[in-house]
């Protein structure tokens, strides 16, 4: 009887979670506001981004500001890819004509995908050396690498045209393309999670003594939950390259970064779900702040009285009102939102100690691997 | 030759004292409560902006000066109590992550509240002027910085070195639990700590401000990265690591500017950062070695 129910509440997570993103896509679908739309993918390549995240930082416990490094690797990959010779020709005419790179060109699906390839060779190479840190120093390391990586991209103009914008890339990423692969990374994020290689990692989260102890390689779990995480990174970014058509580096550095962290952080990065609440919420709050925002500064300009209450313009109120949200949680509920549960059904019976368990969860692993 | 190498010198000397107070007021806060201070560089926006408002009156710049290296510090003591002591006990991650929150928090809170433009505060005019040494020419800012970094760095040995709160401090570096047990209060230690951080952030900001004659709510973002690279390589868990990492930070920079070809100067930031990140890989405490690591060895 309880291995149906938990059987039954496993794979209801995945579903509810799915079931989330499709109902706002329909939603959005059906609404056929363009704006609406452009807000609802740009959430969904957030939601990919912020699963990708809790692939590595909610299973090893160990944070991560380097992330962005391989969104700007995947995006600017799958450019590469995707262009013809003669769109590359506007995009980025720093590449030499005689380079192999430049008379490559794949179908839309196959760059997205050979842009996640190259930003996991990156950083499954990198990623040998980063597991070997601890705590902090893992997390300046590969906050070092985010700046590494954004300087060269400022400076390597026959790969990224510098720190100019690269202009007239298709739109090919649409609502449906990024609901799916919203979709597949909540899958595939929480099928590592209660995979074997996910229980290990857990385990060491809570204690990596005591996991290495009973025999689990935790350099090697890290670097397996790594790889992945920046696969998926390189995805998001190929996915917003093709929905944003144009970019530079400076748009995938630290305030890009802080957002996908803050939506992690306020949903609670112990589980997928709380990368997906985390998600959905920051954005439909930031978005809701925003329109404030615009409105308050378009009565402004018009001289109304709101302009005497306040005497200057909103700027930055959103990430004001973000980073506010995420101290507050960091302080007063550190496990997020989700308090590191899944959404599950049928949903916990009334009683259950609710965050202690997420804590447990890691160490009943650790002991179940041992026997 | 030897006007180049002294002015070289001077300027080596100026740019890494204020990087090695930099990484001081990092390392003073890493060595107590193992956070990592992201927010850091906020300190010397508030400085900048102490500057600017404090600027307005008719005072002479001393007290303008004095006023914001206060604004720093009290700034650092609020950050303290506000965002860190609720965190104290969390993993040293998740202290990272809350840093990096109050860090966003108060550049927007700058970029709101006063212009995301960059705005000139009064600076004396003695600022841009030069000396003349016989045929070297010393700027009286690199000349001004290295003088007070030096003084500050003998204040602070002295300070550590000679008052009770001094010895807490550096007794809490050393093993926190135990300073405790002696009888040293925590939120006293802690706040000492801070207070150090903003008079450090605060000095800097002068000199840092004087440089780029214009403050804007991302202005602390350089120094904050030029304070991890002068503590990492130095040294994150020893003050002497910190000036030693600094000085270095300094030469090297002074060096590259000088004799490098601009082109590949281009590539200084991620030169940098790759050496932060192998100095984390193959020597993690830096180039000196605190005492104890040596006995857990």
């Amino acid at each position: 009887m309880t291995d149906l129910r938990s059987l039954a509440s496993r794979i209801s997570t995945p579903l509810i979670l799915s079931g989330i993103v499709s109902l706002i896509a329909i939603i959005a679908w059906l609404r056929g506001d363009v704006v609406f739309e452009r807000v609802v993918t740009v959430m969904f390549i957030n939601v990919l981004l912020t699963v990708a995240l809790q692939v590595f930082m909610g299973n090893s416990g160990l944070g991560s500001f380097g992330q962005y490094a391989f969104v700007l690797i995947g995006a600017y990959s799958s450019i590469w890819f995707s262009l013809t010779p003669e769109q590359k020709n506007l995009a980025l005419p720093d590449m030499p004509e005689e380079w192999w790179l430049y008379s490559q060109h794949y179908p839309f699906q196959v760059a997205v995908v050979l842009g996640g390839v190259t930003a996991l060779i990156v950083g499954a190479v990198i990623g040998i050396a980063f597991v070997r840190l601890r705590g902090a120093s893992f997390t300046i390391a590969t906050f070092a690498f985010l700046i590494v990586v954004h300087s060269i991209a400022l400076q390597w103009r026959e790969v990224t045209r510098g720190s100019r914008t690269v202009i007239g890339i298709p739109k090919e990423t649409s609502l449906l393309i990024a609901a799916v692969w919203a979709i597949l990374a909540i899958l595939i994020g929480y099928a590592f999670k209660e995979s074997t290689i996910g229980l290990k990692l857990r385990a060491s989260r809570e204690d990596e003594d005591a996991a290495s102890s009973i025999g689990v390689n935790v350099r090697l779990m890290r670097w397996i939950s790594w790889c992945l995480s920046v696969f998926m990174c390189g995805v998001g970014g190929a996915l917003w390259a093709h929905f944003i058509q144009q970019f530079s580096p400076q748009q995938f550095y630290l305030s890009e970064t802080f957002l996908i962290v803050a939506m992690l952080v306020i949903g609670g990065s112990a589980s997928v779900s709380g990368a997906v609440v985390g998600a959905v919420s920051v954005a439909m709050v930031s978005e809701g702040m925003r329109q404030f925002e615009n409105s308050w500064n378009l009565a402004r300009q018009k001289g109304t009285s709101i302009g005497d209450i306040l005497p200057f313009q909103l700027v930055g109120f959103t990430e004001i009102v973000i980073a506010l949200a995420m101290i507050l949680v960091l302080v007063l509920r550190p496990s997020g939102i989700m308090g590191g549960r899944e959404l599950a059904w049928p949903l916990r019976r009334r009683g259950s100690p609710p965050a202690a368990s997420s804590e447990s969860v890691g160490m009943t692993g650790a002991t179940d691997t041992a026997s | 030759m030897i006007t180049d190498l002294a002015q070289y010198l001077v300027s080596a000397l100026s740019l890494g004292g204020l990087y090695a107070l930099m990484a001081l007021g990092l390392v003073i806060v890493y060595g107590i409560l193992r956070l990592i201070n992201f927010a850091y560089g906020e300190l010397v926006m508030v400085a900048g902006y102490g500057m600017l408002i404090i600027g307005r009156s008719p005072w002479p710049w001393i007290f303008v000066a004095i006023l914001s290296i206060l604004c720093a510090v009290i700034a650092a003591l609020v950050m303290e109590r506000v965002a860190f002591r609720p965190v104290r006990n969390s993993s040293p991650t998740t202290m990272l992550i809350t840093s990096f929150a109050v860090s966003t928090l108060l550049q927007n809170l700058a970029l709101l509240i006063i212009s995301p433009r960059p705005k000139v505060p009064r600076l004396p005019a003695v600022f841009t002027k030069n000396l003349r040494f016989g045929g070297v020419r010393i700027d009286v800012l690199d000349l001004s910085g290295l003088i007070v970094s030096i003084v500050a760095l003998l204040a602070l040995t002295l300070f550590l070195r000679k008052t009770v709160i001094g010895l807490a401090l550096r007794a809490a570096a050393d093993d926190f639990t135990m300073t405790r047990l002696m009888g040293v209060r925590a939120n006293m230690v802690i706040a000492a700590a801070f207070a150090i951080s903003g008079l450090m952030a605060g000095i800097v900001a002068l000199f840092w401000i004087g440089n780029t004659r214009s403050t804007t709510p991302t202005i602390g973002l350089e120094p904050v990265l030029i304070a991890f690279i002068a503590s990492v390589v130095g040294g994150m868990s020893s003050l002497k690591g910190a000036v030693v990492g600094g000085y270095v930070l300094g030469f090297l920079t002074i060096g590259l500017q000088t004799w490098l070809p601009r082109d590949v100067n281009a590539y200084r930031d991620a030169v940098l950062f790759g050496i932060v990140i192998l100095v984390l890989l193959v020597r993690p405490e830096g180039i000196v070695r605190p005492v104890w690591s040596r006995e857990a060895r």
